[in-house]
């Protein structure tokens, strides 16, 4: 089945390829149609549109990095805080050196300039987390919630609690542009990170090396791998994407906080997990990871429409539809397991080797 | 003497009550006030539901896995116990109150290990899902908002054992009666743990699962009971946190669950599984709750909080983490004197 056949044709070997990734799709369909069949006229709307699409990247980008330190088998909880550091440095650096009535081009010039502090500040964090966990091997669960405990202490010591506010005014309007009447930039930053990280996994050696981490860090080290620099790298990685979501959502708000998007953490695991990040290390796909920040969005925003439904009822689905998710591919994996066998005892050879030595279950 | 001596010294419980100490005194010479009756008590109180959920959280990880579900679990169940004895003006005795809490959070919990037994999904993910799940309905289905608890549980609530007055700043804290339910809690805990078949599965289970299912132990069962009976006590801390609180808030319990975790694994329980004593993860649970009451003792700004928590979990876990490396590059020799106590490094093995 995972044979890739040339008589097939291209989507058969799509679906092939990537069967989680398909499903997807096929759900971020049926989600599109249903919300549009339901509320046409609101949904459909290119408002709505643009409005959805300048939602998602913020959680999107903190759930590409979740997704890189999963794929080595670790987990970053500490994107949130890092986010909200490197908002505050930022909003920090601007307020004190943009006086009001700066001229622009010198208002620009330090804009680009804070947001390379940001990215160094998000880069900094995820440094101390990388190094707790590949120094001192802290289970990353831990290494990561300590760190993010200590991030946003210090961003509240720093803004003793309060928001920052006073921003200059070019800031939140370059971060809510809408290019050519439809392209927000954040959805181009979003655009622009998912590019960079999924060329970075999927064509470089580093990336080989990720998943490689992930499947087994202790063949990987005897395969030759510098591990520690390795794991280093990807929660450097998440660490400048977070700051980067910490920007945008400082221009949706047009301040920074501590506490801003708390309940984004366990958000971005869903997406990951739901996108088909394999949780132990070694699986998932900035495509798969994409494809479910956008279900997430479009049921999200789907449910808005309903003005007597409460938002509430998004926890109840992102739960559901994660559970649903688990059980489906579990039955998939299962059948195709079957399969495989079959065909393997029959002398074809199959590939079923990475789904070998999973017990049926309830086979205790 | 030598040996028991070593054998102290490759504990965590040894350095965190040595940490304890220390943080006490400190406080005691900073302001006076640590070593007085009242903040003694206010310390028990605050620990009382934190600990209840530390004991579940414990056994979870020793067993290999993570919850993160517990708060989620403790407040709904809470909430929907407030609400039924509310619509059925209740005013009997506050142990209905308990049942139906400990019910509800049962079968949570054994959803929860559904999801982990049969499906073997992992712990982490299924929790992150059913604690999504769980608030959804809270506070989507249920439309939950803050209520007053019932006579009954308000009675409970303000009941206290002892009340402790502090002369010098004329301040009183009463001893609160759920000081009793953490102490049962444990009790029973410790002798499932150290007594039973069942706890020394959940051990070997914690320490390779496939070892102890080879060495006869029923892995799908023990999985339900672990999740059961974590859903269990989560469900009874939610109703005496309700009584404690004097009023049934939905949203109160939210982020709880981190903190807890880290005490228990500061407590010396390795999250890897197999390793980990109830008297590790009180001592944990004692180091986070006087840190986070006490800091103010130290005159120490309140926001600063958050950064000594997080230094607390990184250089917590830092410790137990080289311990368990030198551990593993170092391999201790035949034990002259196997341990029957449950602090099992033998399980994992």
């Amino acid at each position: 089945m995972t044979l890739l056949n040339e008589k097939q044709s291209p989507l058969a070997r799509f679906v092939a390829r990537d069967p989680n990734l398909f499903r997807l799709i096929i759900m971020l369909v049926a989600v599109f149609a249903v919300m549009g069949a339901l509320r046409p006229t609101i949904f459909l709307r290119p408002s709505n549109l643009v409005s959805m699409a300048k939602q998602f990247p913020e959680y999107g980008i903190m759930a590409i990095g979740i997704s890189i330190c999963m794929i080595t088998g670790g987990i970053d909880l500490a994107v949130v805080g890092t986010a909200n550091l490197a908002a505050i440095t930022t909003a920090r650096f601007l307020i004190a050196s943009v006086p009001k009535g700066s001229p622009g081009g010198y208002t620009l010039s330090m804009i680009l300039m804070g947001i390379l502090i940001a990215l160094t500040v998000g880069a900094l964090c995820g440094a101390l987390s990388g190094w707790l966990i590949s120094r001192f091997r802290i289970p990353p669960i831990l290494a990561t919630l300590g760190t993010h405990q200590l991030f946003t202490g210090l961003a509240i010591v720093i803004t003793e609690g309060r928001p920052v506010s006073g921003l200059p005014i070019l800031f939140s309007r370059l971060g809510n542009k809408t290019l050519a009447g439809f392209l927000p930039v954040p959805l181009l930053l979003y655009a622009l990170a998912a590019i960079i990280i999924g060329i970075m996994l999927s064509k470089t050696r580093f990336g080989k090396q990720v998943y490689l981490v992930g499947t087994n860090a202790t063949a990987a080290r005897f395969a030759g791998l510098n591990v520690k620099n390795i794991i280093m790298r990807t929660y450097v990685t998440s660490g400048m994407l977070a700051s980067l979501s910490g920007l945008i959502m400082m221009a949706r708000v047009n301040s920074a906080k501590a506490d801003y998007g708390a309940s984004y953490t366990l958000q971005c695991v869903l997406i990951a997990v739901l996108g088909g990040v394999n949780p132990d290390g070694g699986f998932g796909t900035v495509g798969g990871v994409t494809v479910a920040v956008v279900i997430l969005q479009l049921l999200s925003s789907g449910l808005n429409m309903f003005e007597n439904v409460s938002n509430f009822y998004r926890d109840v689905i992102w739960g559901g539809v994660l559970i649903t998710v688990l059980i489906t591919n579990h039955y998939l994996t299962e059948h195709k397991r079957r399969k495989a066998l079959k065909s393997a005892s029959e002398g074809c050879g199959a590939p079923w080797g990475n789904l070998g030595g999973v017990a049926p279950p309830g086979s205790t | 003497m030598n040996t028991t001596l070593q054998k102290m010294s490759r504990r965590t419980e040894p350095y965190i009550l040595g940490a304890i100490i220390a943080l006490s005194l400190l406080i005691q010479a900073r302001s006076g006030q640590f070593f007085t009756g009242n903040n003694l008590v206010d310390l028990a109180r605050s620990m009382t539901v934190p600990g209840l959920f530390a004991v579940g959280a414990m056994i979870v990880i020793v067993s290999g896995g993570i919850d993160v579900s517990f708060p989620a679990i403790a407040s709904l169940s809470m909430y929907i116990t407030t609400k039924i004895l509310l619509a059925a003006d209740y005013s009997g005795p506050v142990i209905l109150a308990y049942i139906i809490g400990g019910v509800l959070g049962l079968l949570m919990g054994l959803f929860n290990g559904v999801l982990i037994g049969y499906f073997r999904f992992p712990t982490l993910v299924v929790t992150l899902g059913t604690s999504s799940l769980f608030i959804g309905i809270m506070q989507g289905v249920l439309a939950a908002r803050e209520l007053p608890v019932p006579p009954a549980m308000f009675d409970h609530g303000t009941a206290k054992l002892f009340s402790a007055y502090n002369t010098q700043l004329g301040l009183s804290s009463d001893m609160p009666v759920q000081i009793l339910l953490l102490v049962a809690v444990l009790a029973v805990t410790a002798f499932l743990l150290r007594s039973t078949m069942l706890g020394r599965g959940i051990y070997a289970i914690g320490g390779d699962e496939v070892s102890a299912k080879r060495a006869g132990f029923n892995v799908f069962g023990t999985k339900m009971f672990i999740y059961g009976y974590v859903g269990v006590i989560a469900g009874i801390a939610g109703i005496a946190r309700a009584c404690m609180m004097r009023n049934a808030h939905p949203t109160n319990l939210q982020g709880i669950e981190m903190i807890i975790i880290a005490a228990v694994v500061l407590g010396g329980t390795r999250v890897t599984g197999g390793v980990g004593t109830l008297t590790g993860t009180m001592f944990g649970m004692a180091l986070m709750t006087i840190m986070s009451n006490s800091l103010i003792l130290l005159g120490i700004p309140t926001y600063w909080q958050k950064v000594f928590t997080g230094a607390i979990i990184i250089i917590g876990t830092g410790v137990s983490a080289r311990q368990a490396m030198a551990k593993r590059a170092k391999p201790r020799k035949a034990s002259p004197s196997p341990s029957k106590a449950p602090q099992s490094q033998e399980a994992s093995k």
